[in-house]
């Protein structure tokens, strides 16, 4: 052994030191608790600070909500004097919320859409229908709900868009929406990838400019401007002039994505097609397209989710949405005071909707993942 | 014998004709809507121009930053459209920018609590309408007690129905100038660390260079403060009568605009902020504790540059959607360019104009947003050597 030539030193630990305790444990109640909770003393500190909020704040929360509420009160009387939240805003007013001024005898076709909406929706959350079944439910669908609501069919009472209201309008806005805008974003994308110098340059003006505007001023421009450039013979209605808004938005944003997509599509695919024959458009419809859309899923359904929630800017044009319709309820002064118990019942009406849609969009990304790998 | 293509089958001639096709097309329905739009103006007895914008506009603007009376025109209501705009944009930019960065890194604490706290922060705020949100926090704003039982800290700051109140320095521009100074003085800060890790690198030891980075923070601000003549008053708000005088008095509009912007874009900005951290290599950050950095050097020259490129690009876009979404204001009753540009075009009828003119605003606050991202994103991107 050379440990005393200084060429060599060795940093092993020589002889016997005091006997160290073992590593905390990591496992168990305790070891989760040390390496999650209490770490370090800060995070311990972190860890009792919240906890002290939560154990003052949640027996409060739980008293307004559910114990001291008052769910019944025909005449809002007895919330009058209540401690907690009056939720009989909502069971009194929930066909009004629900389903805006909709005749009331017909509300029965509003609560049918929603559940058509609904069903599709988890039909289509899966991995049990192909892409091209989901299409044709989702236009089977889209044709039922606007028959339910329309009218006019044997056997049901024709009610104009006027009287529409509610989660049927809610859902019916949101349908027209990515129904309308995809197209439009498809093709505004394939503009601005032509070789078309005037096509490209019209598609950048479009979707720059769209972009550029809150959607209130796109809304605006289509349901007061519009109507000053057309003659009278050919004046729409009041919520196809805010759809075609909603329609022109979504596209100009979901254009960029579907850009991206088709961006990602190898060269070697578009001249490999070329050289069988195919023209622009099959090319582009049976090459292109397909490959495109799928690896732009995910964030296009980031898109749609923005969408549905932007369907309240509806309720600012004086159509009566959820938003709108939550609004009408809470003029009636009897209830104007409980106006948040009512708020934050559609609040979580929208966080439902849109979790649900965030949850299939997180399980669409794993899937084409997995698909990805192989 | 070979028969030349006839021209109709050329790419090239097609391509020019389908396009000449279009632009004819578009301009038709152009001249046709503008005809149609003349004549219906023309019948509502609306003279079109921009000369309405000195009429006096005749109407008020309530609970605003920027005084305006009835008597003046309608170009200086726009005007203090724009200002309410900014000053709410500006407000919210800053509190979602601190919150969404507080919320993202907690969402990525070991801390099982307050990761899932941040968690279900983020789940709420984002996943349900900013205008449903806006419309909340109007609602409690407005069930806060009347101001003469208002809630008070210390009898400083006051929360009523009538909003906040806060106490105010009594020459707020001197301090205003002194914020500006203080973004200057964050300006000289990079350098400074240039210019130390320079000398590091040639076997020095500077010292204190904490110290030496907060006072090139402070100087600019301190040194301006000090020409001012060191002023200290503060307006601090009192109940007089019914209602307060005196502070800064924030309106319950201002106040649920702010809170719904901030809160709703803070959600995103944390996840922005969350992803940005994780996209740096898992091997990156060992290898800098190999070579024994020390942490607040591994996040300055490790993760934060190489987050920064991820994080740029999506914070501008929800910087611009900010901006953007402040139209919501209208909804409420704040006072912003899209409210007035509403009353505006309802009290002139001169539509068309109005709209021509917000639009024009906010193209030009989304492009300057666009232009200040493209210099970040310059800063901040990969240098290959």
């Amino acid at each position: 052994m050379a440990t005393g030539t200084a060429a060599c030193r060795s940093f092993a630990i020589a002889g016997t030191g005091a006997i160290r305790p073992p590593p905390p444990a990591r496992r168990g109640t305790l070891g989760w608790l040390r390496a999650n909770l209490f770490a370090t003393p800060l995070d311990g500190a972190v860890t009792l600070a919240l906890a002290a909020a939560i154990a003052w704040l949640a027996p409060k929360a739980l008293a307004w909500a559910v114990l001291d509420a008052v769910w019944w009160a025909p005449d809002g009387r007895a919330c009058r004097d209540a401690a907690g939240a009056c939720w009989a805003v909502i069971t009194e007013k929930h066909r009004l919320i629900l389903f805006g001024t909709y005749p009331y005898a017909e509300q029965w076709r509003g609560a049918l859409v929603v559940l058509l909406f609904v069903a599709m929706l988890a039909a289509s959350a899966g991995p049990w229908l192909a892409a091209r079944a989901k299409l044709w439910g989702w236009a089977a669908t889209a044709l039922a709900i606007l028959v339910l609501m329309l009218g006019g069919v044997p056997g049901l009472e024709p009610v104009g868009t006027h009287l529409w209201g509610g989660l049927p309008l809610t859902i019916v806005i949101f349908i027209g929406t990515v129904a309308g805008g995809m197209p439009l974003a498809v093709l505004l994308a394939l503009a601005r990838q032509s070789e078309l110098p005037i096509l490209r340059a019209l598609a950048v003006g479009v979707i720059e400019v769209v972009r550029g505007l809150p959607l209130l001023a796109v809304l605006f421009v289509a349901s007061l401007i519009f109507p000053l450039f057309v003659p009278v013979e050919l004046q729409i209605d009041k919520l196809l002039r805010a759809e075609i808004g909603m329609i022109i938005f979504f596209g100009a944003y979901a254009a960029e994505i579907v850009r991206g997509g088709l961006q990602a599509v190898a060269a070697g695919q578009r001249e490999a097609a070329a050289a069988l024959g195919l023209g622009y458009w099959p090319r582009t419809r049976l090459v292109v397209l397909p490959q495109a859309l799928a690896t732009v899923v995910p964030p296009l359904l980031g898109d749609v989710i923005r969408a549905f929630k932007n369907t309240t800017y509806v309720a600012i044009l004086g159509l009566f949405d959820v938003l709108g319709a939550t609004k009408v309820a809470l003029d009636d002064p009897a209830w104007s005071r409980h106006a948040a118990e009512a708020y934050l019942f559609i609040f979580l009406l929208y966080l439902v909707f849109c979790l649900a849609f965030s949850r299939w969009g997180m399980a669409v990304e794993r899937r084409l993942a997995r698909r990805r790998r192989g | 014998m070979t028969g030349r293509t006839p021209p109709w089958r050329s790419a090239g001639v097609r391509a020019t004709a389908y396009q000449l096709a279009v632009v004819a097309v578009l301009i038709g329905v152009a001249a046709w809507m503008t005809d149609t739009a003349r004549h219906a103006m023309q019948e509502r007895g609306i003279a079109s121009g921009f000369d309405f914008l000195l009429d006096r506009a005749g109407f008020a603007i309530g609970h605003a930053f920027f005084a305006f009376s009835p008597d003046e025109s309608y170009l200086r209501a726009f005007v203090v459209g724009v200002g309410n705009t900014l000053v709410v944009a500006a407000a919210s930019l800053v509190a979602a920018s601190l919150l969404g960065l507080a919320v993202g890194l907690a969402r990525l604490s070991g801390n099982w609590l307050l990761a899932r706290i941040a968690g279900l922060y983020v789940e709420l705020f984002r996943n349900t309408p900013m205008l449903v949100q806006i419309v909340f926090w109007y609602t409690l704003c407005t069930l806060m007690p009347a101001p003469r039982q208002a809630w008070s800290l210390f009898d400083l700051a006051f929360a009523s129905n009538r909003g906040l109140l806060l106490p105010w320095p009594e020459r707020a521009g001197v301090f205003a100038v002194a914020g500006c100074l203080v973004v200057l003085g964050a300006g000289l800060v990079p350098p400074l660390y240039r210019w130390v890790d320079r000398l590091r690198r040639r076997g020095r030891r500077p010292r204190a260079v904490g110290g030496l980075a907060l006072a090139a923070l402070l100087a600019p601000a301190v040194l301006w403060w000090a020409a001012a003549g060191f002023p200290t008053a503060w307006s601090v708000p009192r109940l007089r009568g019914f209602n307060f005088a005196g502070g800064l008095a924030l309106s319950p509009e201002f106040l649920a605009l702010f809170l719904g912007l901030s809160c709703y874009i803070a959600a995103f900005v944390a996840e922005i902020v969350r992803a940005g951290i994780l996209s740096v290599g898992r091997g990156q950050i060992e290898a800098a504790e190999t070579i024994g950095l020390a942490r607040g050097d591994l996040y300055r020259k490790v993760v934060f540059p190489q987050a920064m490129r991820v994080i740029v690009p999506p914070l501008a876009a929800q910087y611009i959607s900010l901006v953007k979404n402040s139209s919501l204001g209208v909804a409420i009753g704040y006072p912003d360019l899209f409210s007035v540009t509403n009353t505006v075009l309802t009290l002139s009828g001169n539509t068309i104009e109005a709209i021509a003119i917000m639009a024009l605003v906010y193209l030009t606050l989304a492009l300057a947003i666009g232009f200040l991202a493209d210099l970040a994103n310059r800063a901040v991107r990969i240098r290959e050597r």
